[in-house]
Formats: C-alpha cells, sequence, structure tokens
C-alpha cells in the first residue's frame, strides 16, 4: 500500500489543485444526486468531490437529511462531551495563525502537575469524563514523562484520557498510551504543502512530511483514537477536504484498529493574529463539509468545539456531529483563574457545560459523559 | 410461551434489549417497559459500574430485568477479560456477553479472540453468551467449550438490515445445543419474527428501538413480533412453495383408480 504522502501526491491534493479546481466546476446537480444516492456512509473520492462542490450547495437540505439519519442509525441520539485542558502556551514554533507563536511577547504559563491536577478537578466537578489535554510545543516544558504521570493521576477521575500536542515517535506514543492516553489529535493544519511551509515558518512542526506521517505513528502505537483536521480558514476548504478525505481512507485501510475522527476548526481572532489575512470559511460550507464527510464516513466522530458559537452548534446537533467541548477554557489554568494568560483563540461558545446538557436534551439528544473505560487497556 | 431458558435461569420474554443510543433514560425505561423483556444488556464502557447512581444504571430496575453487562469495545480477549471481571467485581453479576470487535467500523466480531476470552471467563466461573458471527464451526467451539448461548448476527451491528446471513443461521440453528439468539442488525418486527420462525431461541434487538420515532411504541412491536414468529415456529409453518398446487395433482387417480 502507498504511504499517504505518495497517495497525495500523486492524486494532486497537496499542492494547489488546479485539476481538482477544474473537476469541481463540471460537478453539476446530477453528479450530486449520483452521490446521494449511493450507499450512504461508504467514502469514494469522486463521491466527496461531488458532495464538496459549489453544485451540492443547492442540495445541503436533502444531504443534511441523509447525514441525520446515517448519524441517528450508527450513534443513535447522543452526543458525547469533553473538555480540553491546557497545560501551557510556551511554544518553539512561529506558525503564523497561532496566538501561542513563539514570537508573539505576550506571557506565558505552564501548569505544574498539581496545578494541572486543580483544574482537571474542577473539570471532573462539572461532570466530565473525556478530558483533552492541551499543549503548544516545547518539550522542555511538557515533556513526555509529564504528560505519563499526569494521566497517571487523572486515570481515576475521567474514563477517557486523550491529547493534542506536538507530533511525537511510535515509542513515545507507545508509552502515553501505556500510561493511559487513549486518543491523540493532531491537524494537519493545511494538506497544501506551499501553504503549509508558509504558515509554519520555523521549529520542528515546520516538516510538512513528518507531520504527515504521524498519524500513522500515532496509530501503530496502538492509540484507539484518531483526530484529524484542517485549520479552515488557510486554504481552500473543498481542497482541504479531500485531501482529508483521502487521509482518513488510507487509516482506515491500512491501521485497521484505530477509529478516526475529523474536527473542524475554523479560524478565530487570536491576540497578535490579523485575521484580515485569513478567507473565513462561511457558515453554509462549514454544514456541507460536515455533512460530506458523514455521508462517506457513516462512523467517524464528528467533533465541533466551543470555538463555534451556540446557535451554529445546536444546529449541526441535528446534522452528524457527535462529540462536542462544553464550557472549554483555551488558557493554561484557565478554568481556576479566568484570564489568567493569553488564549489560543476566543471562545465563542461560552455556555457552561450544564447549559450545553440542557441544550442536548431539548434537541432531543442524551448528552453522554461517558463512552470508554480505562479498564479497557492495562496500564502498567 | 414456551419459556427460554439460559444457564438453568428461566425467562418468559424472548426478546433481549439494549441499552444504546437512546435519545434519554426515560425514553429508554419506557421501551423497556414496552418490550416485556427480562435481559437488558450494559456496555460497560457507557456506565460507571462502580457507580449506584449512575444515570443509566439508575434507570434499569435490577429486580425486573437481568442486568446484562457486554464489553463492546474489548480489541482482544485480554481487554474482554479484564472488563468482565472487575464488572463482576464491582456489581456480582456473573453473567456476560462477550463482545470482542477489533475493527472499530462495522464491529464484527473476532472468532480467535472470543473463542479465547469464553474459554478463559468459563474457567473463572463466568456465564458467558459470545457475540458472534454466524460461523455454525465457531458456534460448536464456542458450546464445546462451555458457553450458555451463542449469539450470531443477522447483519453487521446497527445495521437494520435484517436476515443477511439467512444460510448460516439456519444451520446453526439446527446443530445447536445451547440457545441460539440472533444479535445484531434486525431492523424491523418482521425480522425478528422471521429470526423466530427460522427457530431461534430469542432475539437481542437495540438500535431499531432506540432510533425509531417512537421508541416505546416500536418495543412493544417487535414483542408481538417476537411473540408471533415463536408461536408459529412451534405451531410448524406450512411448507411454502412457489405455485399454488392442486391437493395430489400426481396421485389423484388413485383415488378413483378402480383396480382391476
Amino acid at each position: 500500500m502507498n504511504s499517504v504522502k505518495t497517495i497525495l501526491a500523486q492524486k494532486g491534493l497537496d499542492g494547489d489543485g488546479e485539476f481538482w479546481q477544474g473537476r469541481f466546476n463540471q460537478i453539476n446537480g446530477r453528479d450530486v444526486e449520483r452521490a446521494l444516492r449511493s450507499p450512504a456512509g461508504i467514502y469514494s473520492l469522486e463521491k466527496l468531490l461531488a458532495l464538496v462542490s459549489p453544485a451540492a450547495e443547492d442540495y445541503l437540505e436533502e444531504m443534511a437529511q441523509a447525514a441525520r439519519q446515517l448519524t441517528i442509525q450508527r450513534f443513535g441520539r447522543t452526543i458525547r462531551l469533553y473538555a480540553p485542558l491546557y497545560l501551557s502556551n510556551y511554544c518553539v514554533n512561529s506558525c503564523l495563525y497561532c496566538g501561542f507563536n513563539k514570537d508573539n511577547k505576550s506571557e506565558r504559563r505552564r501548569l505544574t502537575i498539581e496545578q494541572a491536577v486543580e483544574e482537571a478537578n474542577i473539570i471532573a466537578s462539572e461532570g466530565f469524563r473525556d478530558i483533552l489535554l492541551v499543549s503548544s510545543e516545547d518539550r522542555k516544558f511538557i515533556s513526555i514523562d509529564y504528560l505519563c504521570e499526569l494521566a497517571g493521576r487523572l486515570r481515576s477521575k475521567f474514563s477517557s484520557i486523550s491529547i493534542e500536542v506536538y507530533q511525537m515517535s511510535t515509542a513515545e506514543y507507545a508509552k502515553l498510551f501505556d500510561a493511559g492516553i487513549e486518543g491523540v489529535t493532531l491537524y494537519q493544519e493545511t494538506y497544501n504543502r506551499r501553504a503549509y511551509s508558509y504558515y509554519h515558518p520555523s521549529g520542528p512542526k515546520s516538516d510538512y512530511d513528518n507531520r504527515l506521517d504521524t498519524a500513522g505513528r500515532i496509530a501503530a502505537a496502538g492509540m484507539r483514537e484518531i483526530g484529524l483536521g484542517a485549520l479552515l480558514g488557510l486554504k481552500d476548504w473543498r481542497l482541504e477536504t479531500l485531501a482529508l478525505g483521502e487521509h482518513a481512507h488510507y487509516l482506515i485501510k491500512r491501521y485497521w484498529q484505530s477509529h478516526v475522527s475529523f474536527s473542524f476548526p475554523r479560524l478565530r481572532p487570536a491576540e497578535n493574529v490579523d485575521s484580515s489575512k485569513f478567507s473565513l470559511l462561511p457558515d453554509k460550507n462549514l454544514v456541507q463539509m460536515i455533512i460530506a464527510l458523514r455521508l462517506c464516513f457513516a462512523d467517524a466522530g464528528l467533533v465541533l468545539s466551543t470555538r463555534e458559537r451556540a446557535e451554529l452548534r445546536e444546529h449541526l446537533i441535528e446534522v452528524g456531529v457527535t462529540k462536542m467541548s462544553a464550557g472549554s477554557k483555551t488558557s493554561p489554568g484557565g478554568y481556576s483563574q479566568p484570564k489568567s494568560a493569553i488564549e489560543q483563540f476566543e471562545i465563542d461558545d461560552t455556555r457552561s457545560p450544564a447549559q450545553v446538557v440542557e441544550m442536548i436534551k431539548a434537541n432531543g439528544f442524551d448528552a453522554v459523559w461517558k463512552d470508554w473505560d480505562s479498564a479497557f487497556v492495562e496500564r502498567k | 410461551m414456551d419459556k427460554l431458558v439460559i444457564a438453568d435461569k428461566e425467562f418468559n420474554s424472548r426478546l433481549l434489549v439494549g441499552t444504546g443510543k437512546f435519545a434519554s433514560c426515560e425514553i429508554m425505561a419506557e421501551a423497556l417497559e414496552k418490550s416485556g423483556t427480562e435481559i437488558v444488556t450494559v456496555a460497560l464502557r457507557r456506565v460507571d459500574i462502580e457507580n449506584k447512581n449512575d444515570d443509566m444504571l439508575r434507570t434499569i430496575d435490577v429486580k425486573k430485568y437481568l442486568l446484562l453487562p457486554n464489553t463492546s469495545g474489548a480489541r482482544d480477549a485480554d481487554e474482554a477479560v479484564r472488563l468482565s471481571k472487575l464488572a463482576r467485581a464491582a456489581t456480582g453479576i456473573n453473567w456476560v456477553k462477550l463482545e470482542v470487535t477489533p475493527d472499530p467500523y462495522y464491529l464484527l466480531p473476532d472468532p480467535v479472540e472470543t473463542l479465547e476470552a469464553a474459554k478463559i471467563l468459563i474457567k473463572e466461573g463466568f456465564v458467558v453468551l459470545p457475540y458472534i458471527n454466524a460461523d455454525p464451526v465457531l458456534a460448536k467451539k464456542l458450546e464445546d467449550v462451555g458457553t450458555s448461548t451463542v449469539m450470531p448476527l443477522a447483519s453487521p451491528i446497527g445495521s437494520n438490515q435484517g436476515l443477511k446471513t439467512r444460510e448460516a443461521l439456519e444451520i446453526i440453528i439446527e446443530q445447536a445445543n445451547v440457545p441460539v439468539v440472533v444479535d445484531a442488525g434486525l431492523g424491523l418486527p418482521s425480522h425478528a419474527a422471521d429470526a423466530m420462525e427460522m427457530g431461534a431461541d430469542a432475539v437481542l434487538v437495540n438500535t431499531a428501538i432506540a432510533t425509531a420515532g417512537e421508541p416505546g411504541r416500536m418495543a412493544a412491536a417487535f414483542k408481538l413480533a417476537v411473540e408471533a414468529g415463536r408461536t408459529a415456529y412451534i405451531a410448524g409453518a406450512a411448507v411454502a412453495g412457489k405455485r399454488a398446487s392442486a391437493s395430489s395433482p400426481l396421485t389423484g387417480f388413485l383415488r378413483n383408480n378402480k383396480e382391476k
């Protein structure tokens, strides 16, 4: 089987995609209808192409109905809840879109293990059993050993612990898995090589190929859940979605025991980041992207953060989202001391977890706090 | 109706119900009630088995229903065994619906790991009800190591496709000495009735009830279908043919035939 790097290169999905731009414009209503009639939830690049095409914008309601039906069949009327815990905003990278950029002179903060546990206790007291540990990249501050030790301390309170930190080796992921971490979220940010180099001018993260290979290393280490995503607003979302589809399809075929989920991080205003430089994705196309991925991947987790506003999150429950954060704080120490340090991005849905649960219930869904058990894997 | 017997326990209902995918615990409770079920399976991953106040566990009346923990999400025998032991330690329940599903998409059961886990669990004193593909040889092997049922799938779990494995299910039912519970993929009451008419001892339904427009009403429909199918099986179905037949087209002449 070809590597994901080869697959993307052969299909022209790691560049500006002139070929695909032409194809997008050729897609007509009949193609979209054909994609909608094909077996629900089964992936092909042609099908995804039709569903994210401009022509499909006229079929959003039909697509949404099909996505809703498929999601309810596969996941039931449930929404899983999780909370992010930001550990540190010290960073050695200089990603142009990120508030934690090393060149950003704002105050930095890193939580000690004790402080992180204290934050986690607040999260647990709100009802969460699923926690995502988030950190920017600086191994001096947030080391593999730090993450292992913290996971050990959190295991009794949380049934699922996952991470969204810097990229690692297979052996390092395996060590974290043994320590009780079962999922990793790692966005490619953009699948366009040139844009990737532009937005990631320095630091370990600037290596496109290494970034691209990381999801395979995560799976090879035995992680149960791999979260993929492209930062929406950097490059053409239609092309990014095709690349995401190919990446997921590759992982599912190659690493058949790991479950793939997608996140939809839309660029949001952040401190010291000039958002006028980015092309922000309209709601309509965000919805189209979510629905299109559901119709191609029946069982993929679709994750939505509090970057999005409350009203939109409420609507998206109905069309395929399966997992949401709630009451999030995106600065280290933010749960115990609001506004304690710079945030990675601004939160839009500022409702409390209890309010989000009420909203989920009011829409006829069950808010699920626990859908995993740390007892599955024997920990060292 | 005649009783279903699993591991020396008698049940009046032949419909087992799963608890995933419901919009709320209240809706689930209503569906359980209307289904008439006596065996309710719960995913250990979903509940806080050590916490008596867990939302879902609190809703299931253990005086009324046998709580059947399942190991859904286990990727291999080790994980399934560990989870079963933790559940038993926390609840005292020694029944387990054994599910080993290494593929997170179709959730198809792993025959090798399931057999391995069954052997270990039976040695440890568990009553084991294994979820399997419709594989007659595996069903016999599991019976040989002492499982209390076999639970072959009708089609992939949650797919609502009905009896796609019919031919193999017929063989399993013919050969089994333990109850055969058709599990997974039954999307309509008619599918359940079909399985019962074939001679399945029971069926397990979850998605088709939980994601129906009105789960309570659908649960009641499944109850009727299971009873109808079982009754028909006992009554002995008339043999179906492709065309209408006169009562004895080939030998009728014998009746009128005056032998000379």
